[in-house]
């Protein structure tokens, strides 16, 4: 268990090193996830505590974006004078984009290995 | 106040990080128990709703973000690690992002150049000034690249952290009458649809429909977060240009 968690951070930590001593454009987390996944290649399977503890931190996703998001009070006045522009042009944005990629995709996409997959 | 030591307990509450650490995961897990027994109503999205509570118990009580921040900062850490864990489902489903290669190629593009095309022009076309314009553009990239692309494009890094954790509320909260409607059924098309436009929130609604379709939409957030860093330069001087 605290084997996995310090192999997150590792792969974090390793991950805003290399961003800022190259100047990449992606954050540290991301190229972090990058590092994570070769190493599992490397291993050829999900060690069982990176699969719990992973598994604990994806089930409550939704939540570690609350801290950000209420953030949105320090501009309140701005939002109140373009909340139009803003509420339609996000939610259309939005939809648009999603509608779009995933007609594409699911297009284009060859039929799945197993057929439970693709369920809905 | 009218007992002195009531109001001192707050001073303490107030100013420690233990009180709106607690709060928010209590306001969360509320909200997401009401959202679980409504039969997951989009409407009900429980990070809307966290973000709304918390939000207005801020202004009730004179409380500033920053002093919310420090407490609630323990959860934001976990982005980084939760981020990184994503490696583990794209690990077990490898095999068919393999094989949807070309499928991807050409949906990142097309989905990139629209997730910030339409917002732009929407909101130009609507009124809304340069500087917002600008901090508009990459909502649909996840927080940390979106600010950065924000910041060197012009435009206000945390006003488009707003717009990003928005944008990812509304991917979640309007993700099923979308499939439904365009009878999408290919969880990795929904998958990765979802963490292109939406992010980790688009991405923890993904894992709603199934593994494969996280496994997707986490995949996809990388890519997005690359595409937007690479065409939106190209892409926002253009779109500006209209509205000058």
């Amino acid at each position: 268990m605290l084997g996995a968690i310090t192999l997150l951070l590792l792969c974090q930590l390793a991950g805003e090193v290399l961003v800022r001593l190259i100047g990449l454009p992606v954050p540290g987390p991301v190229l972090g996830m990058v590092f994570l996944f070769l190493f599992l290649l490397v291993r050829h399977h999900v060690p069982e505590p990176v699969e719990r503890v992973s598994n604990t931190l994806l089930d409550h996703l939704s939540l570690l974006f609350v801290p950000a998001g209420v953030g949105v009070i320090r501009y309140a006045q701005r939002l109140e004078d373009a909340w139009l522009a803003i509420t339609v042009s996000l939610i259309a944005g939005t939809v648009v984009a999603i509608g779009a990629t995933a007609w594409i995709a699911q297009h284009l996409m060859p039929k799945p290995h197993d057929p439970k997959g693709d369920a809905p | 106040m009218t007992d002195p030591k009531i109001a001192e307990l707050w001073v303490y509450l107030a100013s420690a990080p233990l009180f709106w650490l607690a709060l928010t995961l209590v306001v969360y897990q509320a909200l997401n128990w009401t959202f679980l027994r409504c039969n997951r109503m989009p409407l009900l999205n429980p990070v809307l709703w966290s973000i709304v509570v918390l939000a207005a118990l801020l202004s009730l009580t004179g409380t500033s973000y920053e002093s919310y921040f420090e407490g609630a900062q323990f959860i934001h850490f976990l982005l980084g690690p939760a981020t990184v864990a994503l490696a583990v489902p794209l690990y077990r489903q490898f095999d068919q992002v393999r094989r949807a290669v070309v499928a991807l190629g050409v949906a990142l593009p097309l989905g990139s150049l629209l997730a910030a095309g339409v917002a732009v022009v929407l909101a130009g076309w609507l009124g809304a000034d340069r500087s917002t314009l600008v901090s508009l553009s990459p909502k649909s990239v996840t927080t940390p690249i979106a600010m950065g692309i924000s910041e060197k494009l012009g435009g206000v890094p945390s006003l488009t952290a707003v717009f990003v954790i928005l944008t990812g509320v509304i991917g979640a909260v309007f993700a099923s009458l979308i499939f439904r409607t365009l009878r999408i059924r290919d969880q990795r098309a929904m998958g990765f649809s979802l963490g292109l436009a939406a992010h980790g929130l688009g991405t923890a609604r993904a894992f709603q429909f199934g593994e494969t379709a996280g496994a997707f939409a986490g995949m996809a957030i990388g890519l997005n977060g690359l595409a937007t860093a690479v065409l939106l330069p190209i892409l926002l001087p253009i779109l500006l240009a209209f509205f000058d």
